[in-house]
């Protein structure tokens, strides 16, 4: 009797079992659960750093205020925690609950520099600049490099291949923002296409934000160094990979019949060697847009562009650490979630991906 | 004496395989006569660090072969001695970042288990991370001061990679014959390690260690540029970011000032990366045309 109650109870467990192991083995999911881990790891990592670190910035903080305001350590604690949002009278894992909700609920705490104001007022004025350069830049730099990649490829060996490969090799090992003054000494110093001070900051001083045409223009102004030097240091990489793909490609059967069956040159390289020849670009995209977001900061300080990345290159040289800590959470979160839409985008473009390890 | 003889022969046989790829060659070259500049300048070249303030930012003339900065100090000096410490921290960054990842990759591989899991795990998570924020948060908790700190520190972030690949090609490589065979004659697991499996991968680590020592360049360049590390030495980063913050970018003759360093750090890396292909045909023939 009791053997018989026990097989079903048996069963199902082991049902529960691989279906939860199906779950998990579940492409989007694993993808979304990586995503949030590497998220709250760093977000761990941050308030390791200011918190329990022997010489935090916390302890430094709070010795600086007693000896410059000549404050008792309670009282200088009370300023430090609205300052950095952690609440030193509380344990120390409430406090990194409480700082994690806090967090959630998009709270930061105070910048130190500029003037106590909350730093997610400050992330919200200067993220969307930053987000709109390297969106533009990374759509600008995929599509032409696809383009040239593919030139090259059809016309490996003659001049437009070697003219692509010598520009891309020589532009790998400068450095981007090193590139970003050479754009700057030559073609607004020297050559005088356009007025080096006219280009800095995010918008012209006096330029209303709004949905009318002057402003975009106006953006689009502002941003375009930023975006060109972004495009030429990242469409090297693109333009090599194609190419090398698409070589790959064409000597794919599926190619032969395409021919054999006498469809159009056109629709060949579209059809069937591009649309095969660009899936392992997707691999790369992620590593591209995290590279993008990290160099922004010394891109935007060479420029003056008024972005994310300028703010967390001041907050270093101010050690403003909570704005450091917030944007650095905010640049990775950002990181992360372009990287799990290149997933999702990759899985759903090469099925093999998505149901790979079923 | 044979024993030299063969190295020698060994040696020109390499070179010869090398040569045969012009621009990687000529990267190889640059390369050597660079580091080899650079290393050596310090203990031939002597350097005027008091300023000069009738000649500052003169163009390029027989005295200053590239001309002088804001404080009239000959440029091209500078750039003799400014190399030293920017290949030493991205030489020690490098050879750091692929200590650990050789060795966590490997471990993982052989020893499998719950090590493998959090190794793999800590892999993609520095992966994930965007580096260079990380970097500059890292530098900017940790209060850096010398060379050292500041290669562990790059190198701490950029192992992620190649311990993936390294994981993967060793579990590969742990079920080939010969691999088998040693085991199968009882050797030591280290012996397996250190004697059949690591050696086989030697080109690619090699070919890593070129570019993780170009990132160490770009990371340890920028963290100067953005003030995070002090510096007071000679040093292309230095002359760089003093070179920006003394607005030389904004004139003709003081222009030098800027593209000297960045010429150099930009010949560096192009040499660097055109080495690689080299090292690449050397290692593996299958690469090599017309054999």
């Amino acid at each position: 009797m009791a053997t018989l109650q026990a097989q079903p109870s048996a069963r199902s467990g082991k049902e529960i079992s691989t279906m939860l192991r199906k779950f998990f083995k579940n492409y989007y999911l694993r993808r979304t659960l990586k995503a949030v881990a590497s998220v709250f790891v760093v977000t761990t990592l941050t308030f390791f750093l200011i918190r329990l670190m022997p010489g935090n910035p916390l302890d430094i903080y709070v010795a600086s205020q007693m000896q410059t305001l000549g404050v008792s350590r309670e009282e200088a604690e009370v300023m430090a925690s609205s300052i950095f949002q952690i609440d030193l009278k509380r344990p120390v894992l409430l406090q990194y609950t409480d700082y994690l909700t806090g967090l959630l609920h998009g709270d930061f705490g105070l910048s130190i520099v500029s003037a106590r104001t909350p730093v997610s007022a400050l992330i919200l004025r200067f993220l969307p600049w930053t987000m709109f350069v390297v969106s533009v830049s990374l759509i600008l730099s995929f599509v032409l490099g696809v383009l040239i990649g593919t030139l090259m490829a059809y016309r490996r060996n003659t001049w437009v291949d070697y003219f692509f490969t010598g520009f891309s090799s020589i532009l790998t090992a400068i450095p981007d923002f090193m590139v970003a003054t050479l754009i700057i000494v030559y073609f607004g110093v020297r050559w005088k296409v356009f007025s080096v001070t006219g280009v800095r900051g995010s918008l012209t001083p006096g330029m209303v934000p709004g949905w009318r045409f002057d402003f975009f223009i106006d953006a689009f102004y502002h941003a375009a160094l930023p975006i060109i030097t972004y495009v030429i240091t990242s469409i090297g990489n693109w333009m090599l990979q194609m190419r090398s793909s698409t070589m790959a490609t064409l000597g794919e059967d599926y190619v032969m019949v395409a021919k054999a069956r006498g469809l159009s040159e056109g629709r060949i390289t579209s059809g069937y060697v591009g649309r095969n020849a660009i899936l392992p670009l997707f691999t790369t995209l992620a590593i591209m847009i995290g590279g993008m977001f990290g160099g922004s900061v010394l891109i935007e300080s060479v420029f003056t562009y008024n972005g994310i990345g300028i703010k967390l290159a001041s907050a270093l040289g101010a050690r403003d650490y909570p704005v450091m800590q917030a944007v650095f959470i905010i640049i990775t979160a950002a990181t992360v979630t372009a990287n799990l839409f290149a997933d999702f985008l990759y899985g759903w473009l090469d099925p093999r991906i998505r149901t790979e390890g079923r | 004496m044979t024993y030299l003889r063969d190295l020698g022969s060994g040696l020109l046989g390499s070179l010869r395989v090398m040569s045969r790829n012009k621009v990687g060659f000529a990267g190889l070259i640059i390369t050597f006569v660079i580091v080899l500049t650079s290393l050596l300048s310090p203990y031939f070249v002597h350097m005027e660090m008091t300023a000069n303030l009738d000649a500052i930012y003169q163009g390029p003339s027989a005295q200053n072969w590239l001309g002088t900065d804001y404080q009239g100090r000959d440029i091209f000096k500078q750039i003799l001695l400014g190399g030293r410490e920017v290949i030493y921290v991205a030489f020690l960054a490098g050879i750091l970042s692929c200590g650990i990842g050789v060795a966590f990759g490997a471990l993982a591989a052989i020893l499998g288990g719950w090590f493998d899991t959090i190794a793999t795990a800590a892999a993609e998570l520095v992966i994930t991370i965007p580096q260079y924020p990380l970097l500059l948060v890292l530098a900017g908790f940790i209060r850096l001061n010398s060379p050292i700190g500041l290669a562990f520190i790059i190198a701490s972030i950029s192992w992620g990679g190649l311990m993936l690949a390294i994981r993967a090609q060793v579990f590969s490589l742990k079920e080939r014959d010969y691999v088998q065979a040693a085991r199968a004659l009882g050797l030591p697991t280290s012996h397996l390690l250190l004697k059949e499996i690591i050696p086989n991968m030697m080109s690619y680590i090699l070919t890593n260690l070129v570019m993780r020592m170009t990132n160490a360049i770009y990371g340890q360049v920028g963290l100067i540029f953005l003030g995070v590390v002090p510096m007071a030495q000679n040093n292309w980063g230095v002359m760089y970011s003093l070179a920006n913050r003394q607005g030389a970018i904004f004139g003709v003759n003081s222009a030098w000032y800027i593209m000297a360093p960045i010429f150099a750090i930009a010949l560096l890396q192009f040499g660097m990366i055109n080495m690689n292909r080299s090292l690449e045909e050397l290692f593996n023939p299958r690469l090599r045309r017309g054999e």
